[in-house]
């Protein structure tokens, strides 16, 4: 830190308090705003009740739309894993005639608008005469969750010293012996922070969503439920509560990331 | 153990296993075929194809009732699109919008993970890096609501603490959209500088360099791919959105807005707004492709 100043990280300081403050802020009044008695959005707040929580924690629609969430997220994120670790071993252990379109491929789905693949899927879908539903919605999740598990794994790949496999070779273990002893181990912490992120990432995914689930009610996704309630003012408060048991619940896969990727925590990788 | 108690089991499993994989290791074409089907028909047939097939829409027309598509190719969509000023406005202005989002996001995220990654003691670091991660797991519609209720004017929060507010428009759009997509800036930039040597700053500061020159010729260009590659998140993001405009934006209309307004009503006149999006963002990414910054994403 000898290259700095005290006045120059006391600014810092102050810009980096007054971002989080920012950040935080509108977490904050949803967070508060679950508590307060009166049901609108309107400030300040007028008493403090749990009677929100309590309601929520009753309320069928939420917890089924919960359920269908957690649903798509789980299988959306095991094909990810699939499909972004069998990509990244590709191109990174090989050298193919078309390497490099596939690695903009696969960047693709998250660098192109949410409307974009939304809607794409949408009409492909109609069009091959697939009904909208949950295999529709975990297809079009898993295609944008692979970049995440994809980037972490090449990530990994490339810190790997090719010596240990060799060494594993040489005393004898054949090419599933040394993936299984030796190169899962060293990946799973990495595949752990990828899946992870995918699974945050399909979570909390409303456009994609809108324009590739089914119309049913009991196939609404968490993000969805939040969508259809918020334009009701009687359910409000218990959509602020939804949102702030959600984010509390977000600490933990958010630290166990962060403990995961150590130092090189990126957002979808590396 | 096993292989000494039953050894003939034991072999046969092996065998196997091995044989397959004296296979595999002698053809190494196989090995990357089995492991490129996957991901390259899911991503090149499933997905690129949907583009494609969005694409040909975009060239097709509604029927003089409306209710159906005929699938003959023509311009007419793409014709509408330039010559209807109205298009040509809100194609510019989500780009603008999206330019905006992507300059304000740099200016408030670097500082902030220079902070983190270079300044703040290492326990705290831990805490500020998952202050800044938490804001992008909690619920984007929520996060947009809740904007809605600070900004509006009159009666929004801001309004009544702070007795004046921009209200929903133009410039409420800009500040919901920078506010949702920070993190999305911050966490590469902050990855970034976590990889780079605190040894560069003090050589440059002991070459005679003062910090806001270190800051700019050294931390800046390294910067630069992870930079890049958080604006590809910000930009796109602020190209597609529909629905964090509709909630602040007033009457505001964006490409999102456009295209999901004519989705169901004229398919092929939304697939053609969509177009420009894409290209915009393909031409993005074939350009910074050699910044190393889609690595960084």
């Amino acid at each position: 830190m000898t290259y700095t100043n005290r006045a120059t990280r006391a600014g810092f300081r102050v810009w980096t308090l007054l971002v989080l403050v920012f950040l935080w802020l509108p977490l904050v009044i949803v967070a508060v705003l679950s508590f307060n008695t009166s049901a609108s959005l309107a400030w300040p707040p007028s008493g403090f009740t749990f009677h929100w929580w309590g309601k929520a924690l009753h309320n069928d629609g939420a917890r089924s739309a919960l359920e269908m969430s957690l649903k798509t997220a789980s299988i959306a994120t095991v094909i990810a894993l699939v499909l972004g670790t069998a990509a990244s071993f590709a191109v990174q252990r090989f050298k193919f005639f078309g390497r490099e379109p596939l690695s903009l491929m696969i960047v693709l789905p998250i660098a192109l608008p949410g409307i974009v693949t939304g809607v794409a899927l949408n009409s492909a879908f109609r069009e091959v005469g697939v009904s909208l539903g949950l295999m529709t919605l975990v297809i079009a999740h898993a295609t944008f969750c692979v970049v995440v598990v994809y980037n972490n794994v090449l990530a990994r790949l490339r810190r790997l010293s090719p010596n240990l496999e060799e060494a594993s070779a040489d005393l004898g273990a054949d090419t599933f012996q040394t993936f299984i002893h030796v190169t899962l181990p060293l990946l799973w912490s990495a595949l752990l922070a990828g899946g992870l992120l995918a699974f945050g990432l399909s979570f909390d995914e409303i456009v994609v969503t809108t324009f590739t689930n089914g119309a049913g009610n009991d196939l609404q996704t968490l993000p969805q439920w939040i969508l259809s309630n918020l334009s009701r003012g009687d359910q409000q408060p218990i959509v602020n509560v939804t949102a702030t048991a959600v984010m509390i619940f977000s600490l933990v896969p958010v630290w166990a990331a962060q403990r995961l990727t150590g130092k090189q925590g990126g957002l979808a990788g590396r | 153990m096993t292989a000494v108690t039953n050894p003939p089991a034991a072999a046969r499993a092996g065998g196997f296993r091995r044989r397959l994989s004296r296979f595999l290791d002698a053809r190494p074409r196989v090995r990357l075929a089995a492991l490129l089907t996957g991901p390259a028909v899911w991503l090149v047939v499933l997905y690129v194809g949907s583009l494609i097939a969005l694409f040909l829409t975009s060239f097709y027309q509604l029927n003089e009732d409306g209710t159906g598509i005929i699938k003959k190719l023509g311009l007419t969509n793409y014709h509408e699109l330039i010559d209807k000023s109205v298009y040509r406005t809100v194609a510019l202005r989500t780009i603008k919008v999206a330019v905006a989002v992507t300059l304000i996001d740099i200016v408030l995220a670097l500082p902030i993970a220079f902070f983190i990654a270079k300044l703040a003691k290492p326990k705290a670091r831990a805490l500020l890096i998952t202050m800044v991660l938490v804001p992008l797991w909690g619920s984007y519609l929520v996060k947009a609501f809740a904007w809605r209720a600070l900004i509006g004017s009159p009666g929004g929060v801001i309004d009544k603490t702070v007795g004046a507010s921009p209200g929903y428009g133009m410039p409420a759009v800009v500040i919901v959209l920078s506010y949702l997509w920070l993190p999305y800036m911050i966490v590469p930039i902050y990855a970034g500088l976590d990889r780079l040597p605190d040894s560069l700053l003090e050589a440059s500061n002991d070459l005679g360099a003062g910090f806001w020159t270190t800051f700019r010729s050294v931390v800046v260009p390294m910067l630069l791919p992870a930079i890049v590659a958080g604006s590809v998140f910000t930009f796109s993001l602020s190209l597609g959105d529909y629905i964090a405009v509709q909630l602040v934006g007033g009457s505001t209309q964006m490409i999102g807005t456009v295209v999901y307004d004519n989705f169901a009503s004229n398919l092929p006149f939304a697939a053609a707004f969509a177009t420009v999006p894409v290209l915009v963002m393909v031409l993005y990414l074939l350009g910074i492709r050699r910044t190393g910054a889609l690595e960084n994403l």
